[in-house]
């Protein structure tokens, strides 16, 4: 699936090398979520702006990956592309997450 | 300007794997784009359709040996016509599920991880249609977009 991780600061940016998470995907992205997270910040923000689609599965498997993070810890999403946001919106889950359109942006807000 | 002045079919058939699902998707995508369905119909189109091909992988064929999907589209000048069948378990009481969405107003944990297909198909598209005929679903997509030309 492919994801790589940095860590400036107070936050642990984890970017997906994939251009899609879907049903073929999700379980290996909770995995490999869960790999990348099992130790780290409080913040971490997953930059997707390289997936150019996402259906219901991708999006359960990203509501997993902050669920696993447990109660303590915050997953930010950063640079979705309309289709991804799209799926967010329908969903309400925008109203979960908190979106923001460039990893740039992300970065400069604050954790809360 | 516009592209389109019949009717245009692209059919598309695969094995009923979320690998192969995966790659149809995106293959269908792409020949409706560039067979003309506009593009701001196109993201919409996209996810209805990987929600219902998904739904045919997971719950049609659960449980035994998947066969095949089989997607016909009909595009025309105000809108598009998505058939897919299969030959899987038929839906559960013979009708497509009314697809109310799983509630986000949730703690953390319980937040849901599914249950959003069928709610996405209803709010994407204009008409569900679902026949089971000959050991065969089918399933019929509509997406007006007249009020875009």
């Amino acid at each position: 699936m492919g994801l790589t991780s940095t860590t400036t600061g107070v936050t642990q940016i984890i970017t997906v090398h994939s251009d899609r998470i879907d049903a073929a995907m999700a379980i290996q992205f909770k995995e490999d979520m869960r790999r990348e997270t099992d130790s780290g910040t409080d913040r971490v923000v997953l930059d997707l702006a390289g997936v150019e689609f996402i259906d219901s599965s991708g999006l359960g498997a990203i509501v997993a990956s902050m669920k696993q993070l447990g109660d303590n810890r915050k997953l930010d999403l950063a640079g979705p592309q309309p289709v991804v946001e799209k799926v967010f919106r329908l969903t309400r889950m925008d109203t979960v997450f908190r979106l923001f359109a460039t990893l740039d942006d992300a970065l400069s807000a604050t954790a809360d | 300007m516009n592209p389109i002045s019949n009717k245009t079919c692209l059919e598309l058939s695969f094995p009923a794997t979320e690998t192969e699902a995966s790659a149809g998707i995106e293959q269908l995508s792409t020949g409706l784009s560039d067979q003309g369905l506009p593009v701001k119909k196109s993201d919409e189109v996209k996810i209805a359709l990987a929600e219902a091909i998904n739904n045919v992988v997971e719950h049609a064929y659960a449980g035994i040996a998947p066969a095949k999907v089989q997607v016909t589209c009909r595009l025309d000048r105000d809108r598009l016509d998505i058939l897919i069948s299969d030959t899987g378990n038929p839906l559960p009481g013979l009708h497509p599920p009314d697809g109310a969405p799983a509630s986000v107003d949730t703690t953390l944990q319980d937040l849901p991880e599914g249950g959003f297909g069928w709610y996405l198909i209803h709010e994407l598209t204009s008409d569900i249609r679902y026949e089971r005929r000959k050991g065969c679903n089918r399933l019929s997509l509509r997406f007006d977009f007249a009020e875009l030309s």
